[in-house]
């Protein structure tokens, strides 16, 4: 899960981690206020779930508060279109302002877990700021790494190899050690999947601060950390895949096809949507419908499905292991009980409780066109997308 | 012969008396595994489906002398679940759960570094050696008895392809499950190394997906390593683009997650490509007559 980056900061602050003074605004005369109480040049810098946000206009500096006022009021309310967005962008409904610093460095941090040492890495570059991917292809001697054992925790001499290896000032070791180690602490007790801190820059007194920071959290941890749960501003999420999220369906992404897809499990998904290419249709969607025996899920997909005008047949393949086809056929009926669904649908079932599931449907009053294998029930659907819509 | 399980497992299972656990024990025990014990907190000295249920992993394996756990307890507890199995020294431990914190499980790793345990999973469907012994989720009567072994990172597509298998009449002497989750307990480069040296493993194949770098790692041993046959497939050639994790994910595993470079990858160290995920028996089938 993805939070913004004002939202990062106070994170940041809460662990001790320096950031620039600022606030945050969602009208252009609180801009304007919080420019004016900060005093001096400020940095307008609009708040969406994408980077690239520098080079499409979505960072500008102002000079007085009035200026400051202008420009977020040109950014609010907008959408900003980054090589990381759809083309129709993700909307701006709040600007970060904040004092602007004189740089003198930009640094790179950040830690991950990597899946080879199965270990947090951190990383550190003197190489900060925009281009630190292709500073990663071209001299990745420049990105320094260290591995962290998580029984002994981040150490200070981990912290002095990444703070002498990106040449830091003698004064500038010790903070910059310190707040490597607090980064790490929040990483961890937060359940991060990514702390990114692009740039870390030293400004003109040597002070480190963090000028940009991006915090992801691991889905399957959130149950332990409700308060960041409740950050997930659904804004900033495809409108589908937000309703799907509402809806409790998890692992759901919106594609540009007509072929709705429930499948379960994350692999055959995939190869669902290999096989509706490979017999030359499109999928509407990514959808991984999970294990959960209940019908609630399968009701809530359909109800997706339902409201993507895109969607011009629904293609259902379950072979069931931990998830039972009985209860995925009663979910099946119940949702076309609940709903008027005019949709085509391809039904392939196979694997726990088949028989059963097979008898729910066809006692049923569901009209679907059965498959007898996973290929089959991709050229099934990709057919009746093209009879059944345009 | 077989790898990992066989006539010869007992069975621990931990988080048995739970809804999934009680149910897929019952699978289980139907297609022949030997379960022997049972762990539940707090339902000790109880039975269920015959089975007698202890309060610790320690106490079930001095009183049953279980020599492989499965584990169904929910995801914040799964982890502990683990390091119990591993530390009443329980050779294979087998973690279904789904939905596990990563760094539960960076700590677990951190864990069994010291010691004899090998995990598969989390996130797995479980090991099934055909008609000896079942650990995990699968239907137990689309496995025919044989000589192909079965690796995937997917435990649905496993079955799809099991039952492709089958359906030439081309048996499987084990398929694992690895699971879907960024830090399993087992690679591909681990369970090939067991195929590798069993002796009644005539092929393998192996089942990848997009994401991580796993396949390459496959990849080179299979290159060095492998002598034997290997059929490979890797989901989501279509899928949307990795969901970008920042620049410090572009910087781990480059370009790499994708289902192309992955493929160039093992058709480069020599495996047999299947063309589409509905031709991966066929696939083996034709790699066999040769």
């Amino acid at each position: 899960m993805k939070i913004h980056e004002f939202q990062a900061k106070v994170l940041l602050s809460e662990f001790g981690i320096p950031v620039p003074r600022g606030g945050i605004a969602t009208a252009p005369a609180e801009a304007k206020k919080i420019a004016a109480e900060l005093g001096g040049k400020v940095a307008i810098k609009a708040q969406v779930y994408a980077g690239g946000r520098g080079k499409a206009g979505g960072i500008k500096v102002a000079n007085t508060p009035e200026e400051a006022e202008k420009l977020a009021a040109q950014m609010l309310g907008t959408r900003l279109v980054t090589h990381q967005t759809t083309p129709e962008g993700v909307p701006v409904g709040k600007v970060l302002v904040e004092r602007a610093v004189s740089v003198q460095r930009e640094l790179y941090l950040s830690i991950i877990v990597d899946g080879a040492s199965r270990m947090p890495v951190m990383m550190a570059s003197e190489a900060g700021g925009m281009d630190i991917e292709e500073v990663a292809r071209v001299s990745p001697e420049k990105i320094i790494r260290v591995y962290i054992d998580p029984a002994a925790g981040f150490q200070a001499f981990q912290g002095r190899k990444l703070a002498y290896g990106m040449n830091l000032s003698p004064t500038q070791i010790r903070p910059a050690t310190s707040l490597m180690t607090n980064l790490y602490k929040l990483f961890q007790a937060r359940d991060c999947s990514l702390a990114e801190i692009n740039p870390l820059v030293a400004t003109a007194d040597g002070e480190l601060l963090a000028l940009d920071a991006k915090l992801n959290f691991d889905d399957n941890a959130l149950f332990r950390h409700s308060d960041i749960e409740q950050l997930h501003d659904l804004e900033q999420v495809d409108p589908l895949e937000a309703r799907a999220n509402e809806l409790g369906v998890k692992n759901y992404i919106k594609m540009d096809g007509n072929i709705g897809c429930m499948v379960n499990g994350a692999g055959l998904a995939m190869a669902v949507m290999d096989l509706i290419t490979k017999a030359g249709g499109k999928p509407a969607n990514f959808l991984d419908i999970g294990t959960v025996n209940n019908i609630d899920r399968v009701i809530a997909a359909f109800k997706v499905f339902t409201t993507d005008p895109n969607v011009k047949a629904v293609l259902v393949n379950i072979f069931g292991g931990m998830a039972r086809v009985d209860v995925i056929a009663q979910g099946i009926v119940e949702a076309h009980k609940q709903m008027d669904i005019r949709l085509p649908l391809v039904i392939r079932l196979a694997g726990t409780n088949v028989d059963e599931g097979k008898r729910i449907l066809s006692e049923s009053k569901v009209k679907f066109i059965e498959a007898t294998d996973f290929y089959d029930a991709a050229r099934k659907a990709v057919e009746a997308a093209e009879g059944g819509g345009k | 012969m077989s790898i990992l399980i066989d006539e010869k497992t007992r069975l621990l299972v931990q988080g048995i008396t739970g809804g999934e656990g009680s149910f897929h024990t019952q699978r289980c025990i139907e297609y022949g595994t030997k379960v022997v014990a049972g762990v539940t907190p707090g339902k000790g000295g109880s039975e269920i489906l015959g089975v007698p249920v202890f309060n610790t992993a320690e106490i079930a394996v001095k009183e049953t002398r279980a020599n492989a756990s499965m584990i169904f307890v929910p995801p914040a507890f799964a982890a502990d679940a683990t390091l119990e199995a591993a530390d009443a020294g329980i050779p294979l431990v087998v973690c279904i759960t789904e939905g596990i914190p990563v760094l539960d499980m960076v700590m677990v790793h951190s864990y069994l570094r010291n010691k004899s345990t090998r995990l598969i999973g989390p996130n797995c469907p479980g090991i099934i050696s055909p008609g000896k012994c079942k650990v995990g989720l699968m239907v137990g009567d689309i496995h025919l008895q044989g000589n192909v072994g079965v690796v995937s990172r997917s435990g649905t597509l496993t079955y799809e392809v099991v039952a492709q298998l089958t359906s030439f009449g081309i048996g499987q002497s084990t398929c694992v499950g690895i699971g879907g989750d960024p830090l399993p307990g087992s690679t591909f480069v681990d369970i090939l190394k067991l195929f590798q040296e069993d002796k009644d493993t005539k092929a393998v194949v192996l089942i990848g997906e997009i994401g991580g770098t796993t396949e390459q790692e496959a990849a080179q041993f299979i290159k060095e390593k492998m002598t034997k046959p290997v059929v490979a497939f890797v989901a989501g050639a279509t899928a949307p683009a990795d969901k970008r994790m920042g620049h410090a994910g572009a910087i781990i595993s480059g370009s790499s997650s994708r289902a192309k470079d992955k493929i160039a990858a093992l058709a480069n160290a020599g495996a047999i490509i299947a063309p589409s995920p509905a031709e991966i028996g066929l696939t083996m089938k034709k790699a066999l007559e040769k």
